[in-house]
């Protein structure tokens, strides 16, 4: 199977004042075509460090990173913007969409950074992620008059919309509620069956669950790294007690 | 990145705030719209004196006697005797430059006729005066070469005089009226000419024959002034020339000496006058300009607050590829379409102005393409001058910490 990431002894190190922290102290490991991959760890575990180089953001201080065969390490800056923008998908906690901007306006944002994508073309491939996360019927909303979920699901079109060899999402469920937290899940697991590569970073272990590999960081070295058993999250959003609150209202004043 | 895309991205962050967007323009709007107002209208203000100066023919050149010192005190002009008719023929025997010459003698007595009386301003004459000074005759006509001869009591009355000493219908023709203690019969009637450039108004005058006014009324033999024509305009400064260089001959002046006379044509008037106005023009101008400056820094203030506010934005448009150019780049266009939409609208706003001022004012409208193309410039160059640093202060912006900025 394809590679997609192959990290090897990734270090960083930061220099705060006279002291050096050492976010990564070292880390190796491969990610393969149709993997979905959930990173753990506690605060201070260097999840964020490793999200941000595995994300082209920030450059290790050594160590190589291999980013679907292309060493990532010794790229400029704009060779990392066009990376980023022809390779990785993000999604936020925040969904970090532009407001008062339609959906389809949000989701084509990506697209006005690839100068190959001709206008017709833009629109054609925003409507295309739209459909894949099932919003194809909220194109002309602004992110105010959608609710977090859907907001969300924009925020993974426009990850979606330029193709990218994998989706990198960092916490986001975080800000969800339970019932919406697995129907974003549910998505992320449809997308991963139609062969999208998904690195999910989370701190939360019922959310890990719905992916199919976990690898643990703690203190800048991976003490886990294991395929578990998928559970599926149409499963586990059905096995949700129906009874939420507006339900019991409306019990109630029957 | 196209620049196509950079203008529809500029364009809509634009829109997301209209207030604020209009709000900055405001200021660059009233900057440019007083700038192109002032310009405008100080140009429509020495265009409308330069067309009154030149209806009243450009080549007319006027010799004074010049203030003279005796013993160490300015006597003024008043008592300076030294033009004298002797000096017109000598002027208009010795220069071809001059077409027509006419020797002034003012004086001013009470005109009466009836039961009505009216300060006349006489101006005592040679029948050339009238072509020299672009006057007509509304009716009757001039006096002769004859009744300058003869110091024939005519004379020509402006309409200032007329509606004063007469009655509504009443025709003045062939009327004679008292000036001081001597008849004088009306023998014509002047066109109107409305007010001269310095306000003063011309049709309240009474043009007589010199002779008279010198022998009948004041009794001298010099004149006061005198008022020739040059052959053309462009002859004007040869004239002057020919008139100092026989004047100081006739005077008998000493080499090194000062003129005991005064050269002064029409153009001098019309230059001194826009000259005047220039730099009224100018002054404006460069208060409007500074009013201009405010509005580029308010661009700049509101571009900061921008950067700030939509720091989150800026790291989200870097994860997904955009280059610290395009960022740049992006917030640069935004500043230049504010300043150039704002630029645009002051333009019309100022040419609307101008146009109605102008209106009101009775001046020409002049439209000047020069200005408007420097504004046009002039507000690109704010854009992005006072655009710069906030685009490089959001370009320079590190994407990790600008997506988790709060």
């Amino acid at each position: 199977m394809k590679t997609i990431i192959k990290v090897d002894k990734l270090r960083r190190e930061f220099i705060m004042g006279i002291e050096i922290v050492y976010a990564l102290r070292g880390i190796s490991f491969e990610i393969h075509e149709g993997e979905f991959v959930s990173i753990m760890g506690t605060s201070g575990s260097g999840k964020s460090t490793l999200l941000n180089i595995l994300g082209c953001l920030d450059k290790p201080t050594s160590g190589e990173y291999y980013l679907d065969n292309i060493s990532v390490s010794g790229l400029s800056k704009n060779e990392l913007s066009t990376i980023r923008n022809r390779k990785i998908g993000f999604v936020f906690q925040s969904y970090n969409l532009l407001p008062r901007t339609s959906a389809l306006e949000n989701v084509e944002l990506p697209l006005l950074y690839n100068h190959t994508v001709s206008g017709k073309e833009r629109r054609e491939m925003a409507m295309h992620a739209l459909e894949l996360v099932g919003l194809s019927d909220r194109m002309g909303h602004t992110p105010s008059q959608l609710s977090g979920g859907q907001q969300q699901r924009v925020a993974i079109a426009r990850a979606l919309v330029n193709d990218p060899v994998m989706l990198l999402a960092d916490e986001a469920t975080g800000n969800l509620d339970t019932r919406t937290s697995y129907e974003i899940m549910s998505l992320f697991q449809e997308l991963n069956t139609k062969g999208k590569t998904i690195v999910f970073v989370t701190h939360e272990p019922d959310i890990a669950v719905f992916t199919n590999r976990i690898i643990k960081l703690r203190d800048g070295l991976i003490i886990k790294d294991e395929a578990v058993k998928t559970m599926s999250a149409i499963a586990a959003l059905e096995s949700l007690p129906v009874n939420d609150d507006y339900e019991i209202m409306v019990e109630t004043l029957n | 990145m196209k620049v196509i895309n950079l203008i529809r991205i500029s364009w809509k962050a634009l829109l997301r705030n209209k207030t604020r967007a209009l709000l900055t323009m405001l200021g660059i709007i009233i900057g440019i719209g007083s700038v192109i107002a002032m310009v405008s209208l100080g140009q429509s203000s020495t265009k409308s004196i330069s067309t009154e100066i030149s209806s009243m023919s450009t080549n007319v050149i006027m010799v004074m006697r010049a203030s003279q010192t005796q013993g160490g005190i300015n006597i003024g002009s008043g008592n300076v005797q030294s033009l004298t008719q002797n000096d017109i023929e000598a002027i208009k025997a010795g220069s071809v430059k001059i077409s027509k010459a006419s020797p002034v003698v003012n004086s001013s007595q009470q005109a009466v006729y009836g039961a009505n009386n009216w300060p006349g301003s006489i101006r005592g004459v040679n029948e050339d005066y009238l072509s020299i000074n672009n006057f007509e005759i509304a009716s009757g006509t001039n006096f002769t070469a004859e009744d300058v001869k003869t110091s024939e009591k005519v004379c020509l009355i402006g309409k200032t005089v007329v509606d004063n000493l007469f009655d509504d219908g009443e025709n003045p023709l062939g009327q004679v009226i008292r000036l001081g203690k001597i008849p004088v019969k009306i023998v014509g009637i002047l066109k109107s000419k409305g007010q001269n450039q310095m306000g003063m108004d011309q049709d309240d005058i009474i043009l007589m024959p010199y002779t008279t006014v010198q022998k009948r009324m004041l009794a001298i033999n010099y004149i006061h002034m005198i008022s020739a024509s040059a052959i053309s305009e462009e002859a004007s400064d040869l004239a002057v020339a020919d008139i100092e260089s026989i004047l100081r001959r006739t005077h008998k002046i000493k080499e090194g000496a000062d003129d005991d006379f005064e050269v002064r044509t029409q153009q001098q008037i019309l230059d001194m006058l826009s000259s005047v106005t220039g730099m009224l023009t100018l002054l404006l101008a460069a208060i409007a300009a500074i009013s201009l400056l405010v509005g580029g820094i308010g661009i700049m203030n509101i571009m900061y607050v921008t950067v700030t506010e939509r720091t989150r934005e800026i790291g989200l448009r870097m994860a997904v590829g955009a280059r610290n150019n395009d960022i740049l780049k992006q917030f640069l266009f935004e500043s230049s379409i504010m300043s150039l939409a704002g630029g645009m609208i002051g333009m019309a706003f100022g040419v609307g102005l101008s146009y109605i001022a102008s209106y009101f004012l009775g001046w020409p409208f002049v439209l000047n393409l020069i200005t408007m193309g420097i504004s046009f410039f002039v507000c690109a160059a704010i854009g992005i001058f006072f655009g710069w640093y906030p685009a490089r202060k959001a370009s320079n912006l590190d994407p990790i910490n600008a997506l988790r900025y709060e």
